[in-house]
């Protein structure tokens, strides 16, 4: 089968981001960036069911400015086949990434796309989903274990009360949660490898999808701050506080 | 207009985060319906009746949603759908695998997770991991939303609103319910707890999570953990509070054995009061605890228990 993994280019989960003072958004400039935690995992969870003889092929597939490329490469090296960028420098919503998906998908008709649970930018948790309903796939979303077997995908998802497995009848979607698999580290053979794999650039133009939001931005800010607090010595300071002070116990 | 909110409940009881949705959507317009969609799910619509400000509660008892499997409930939502300005549902596992889908076939953009509500087309919502507050307005004709629970109080329980079941039954046929296992537990759930004690790394092993059990007895408070703790198998996912577990805001937050990452975090910042017990006093724990115990958490949590 052919698998499909869309990857974001997203802040490195690390960095400690800073609201702009003019409120408009987050300051990115110089800001470390990265392939987003969530989609390094689908393309882990493609590359061993490649490995264990279930797909063929794993095209990976990035939506953004010429910058992309690089989280494209990324995946490269990390055992996916070829790459593919929608060209576009225009901020979109998870619809839009849905829909520009849904054509990749009708172009590509890979049996399985697999995309992270969400990116830690946005915070959405939507695109998955909606690639899902766009393209009449069923969905495992937030999965833990995908087994690939007769025609259909096994998907464990975490939900709140702990696990749920569902079977989802080919071609579907699943959405990766943290603990489906360790990514690896791309070997320097591998890294030098990957350039040389096919990249295509496809214009989002060409696609023939609205690519307007219906979704304004008016502010950001930073959150309120908490103030700092101060240390006790000891356990019966803290329980002396918490009752008296705090109020928060009896 | 009207606003649908959908109810969250396990086929027997009515989640808390259900009153907290309706009351963000109060803030949003009047007419309030709650769409219970279950197997036989009579008590919940029971008790989705009795929450304040719903004026209508919509039954869909069928085999097809026992499991809420995101393909059949969406598609019932859509086929709801007609008629209301805002569709809401809690930020849950469940809310987040649906909605989105329900937004799509709308052809709508979904805000998700809102902590605030503005007026009925503008919204506050966290983004990288609640270290931003983004306010966004939607223009879409249908508002498609999901509700951070903690972020509101609940609607009270005074109401009496009339029950209609609904006859829609939608089965997409390309999903199956195959197994679960739920973590037993009898302690609060964690996202409505008043009180939540935290383990971390710190904590060593599963083993030792029961240092935090005689203190969570006594206080009522639910367990969680950051993610370290769970990725190194202490304790199972659903404890995790964080930017990709659960998010809290109890009245009192207790993190024993936590550094303090960005993402656990985003998870309980928002709690009242947060205390931190670590032996590092550097960890950034400290940075956000009101009150903070620098010392070996096996020589606090003992004594602490005892103090109770």
């Amino acid at each position: 089968m052919k698998i499909l993994v869309p990857v974001k280019r997203a802040i490195d989960y690390n960095v400690k981001v800073r609201v702009k003072s003019d409120n408009s958004g987050v300051d990115l400039t110089n800001a470390k960036m990265a392939i987003n935690p969530f989609c390094e995992i689908a393309v882990e969870e493609a590359v061993r069911l490649k490995e264990q003889g279930i797909a063929e092929e794993v095209v990976v597939v990035s939506i953004g400015d010429k910058a992309c490329q690089e989280q494209i490469r990324t995946a490269l090296a990390l055992g996916a086949d070829r790459g593919i960028q929608v060209d576009t420098d225009q901020a979109l919503d998870s619809l839009q990434v849905a829909k520009l998906l849904a054509k990749v998908v009708e172009e590509e008709s890979p049996e399985l796309v697999i995309l992270g649970k969400q990116s830690i930018d946005s915070d959405n948790n939507q695109t998955g989903q909606m690639l899902a309903a766009l393209t009449g796939r069923p969905q495992g979303t937030f999965a833990s274990k995908v087994v690939v077997e007769d025609g259909k995908v096994q998907v464990t998802r975490e939900i709140d009360g702990g696990l749920q497995t569902v079977a989802l009848a080919l071609p579907a979607i699943v959405t990766t949660d943290l603990r489906l698999n360790e990514p690896r580290y791309a070997s320097l053979p591998n890294i030098m490898k990957a350039k040389r794999k096919p990249l295509d650039v496809k214009p989002a133009a060409d696609f023939g999808v609205e690519l307007t939001s219906h979704v304004k931005t008016l502010k950001v800010t930073p959150p309120p701050q908490r103030k700092g607090g101060i240390k006790v010595a000891d356990v019966a300071e803290l329980v002396d506080k918490l009752k008296n002070e705090a109020k928060v116990i009896s | 207009m009207s606003i649908l909110v959908f109810a969250e409940h396990d086929n027997t009881e009515l989640k808390p985060e259900t009153a907290k949705v309706v009351h963000a959507a109060s803030q949003m317009g009047d007419d309030i319906h709650i769409l219970v969609a279950g197997e036989n799910c009579a008590a919940v619509a029971d008790s989705a009746a009795t929450i304040s400000g719903v004026s209508k509660v919509l039954v869909a008892d069928n085999g097809v949603y026992k499991h809420q499997l995101a393909e059949n409930i969406a598609d019932l939502v859509v086929e709801m759908a007609e008629g209301y300005s805002h569709i809401v549902a809690a930020a849950t596992t469940t809310g987040k695998n649906f909605m989105p889908r329900v937004a799509a076939l709308l052809d709508v953009a979904q805000i998700s997770d809102i902590i605030g509500v503005e007026s009925d087309d503008t919204f506050v919502r966290p983004i990288y991991a609640g270290n931003a507050i983004a306010t966004v307005q939607s223009a879409d004709a249908v508002k498609v939303i999901t509700v951070r629970a903690a972020s509101f109080d609940a609607a009270a329980s005074e109401g009496s609103a009339e029950v209609a079941s609904v006859d829609v039954v939608k089965d997409a046929d390309k999903s199956e319910f195959v197994s679960e296992s739920l973590t037993e537990s009898e302690r609060p759930e964690l996202t409505a707890a008043e009180v939540v004690i935290s383990g971390g790394r710190g904590m060593q092993n599963g083993e030792n999570f029961a240092l935090l059990e005689g203190i969570a007895d006594k206080l009522g408070a639910a367990i969680g953990a950051s993610r370290a703790a769970v990725d190194a198998g202490f304790v199972p996912n659903d404890m995790q509070v964080g930017q990709t577990g659960k998010i809290v805001a109890p009245q009192l937050y207790i993190a024993v054995g936590i550094s303090g990452a960005i993402q656990h975090l985003a998870g309980m910042k928002d709690s009242k009061i947060i205390v931190a017990i670590n032996k590092d006093e550097e960890a950034p724990i400290f940075q956000v605890a009101d009150y903070g115990l620098v010392g070996d958490l096996f020589d606090v949590l003992p004594e602490l228990e005892k103090s109770l």
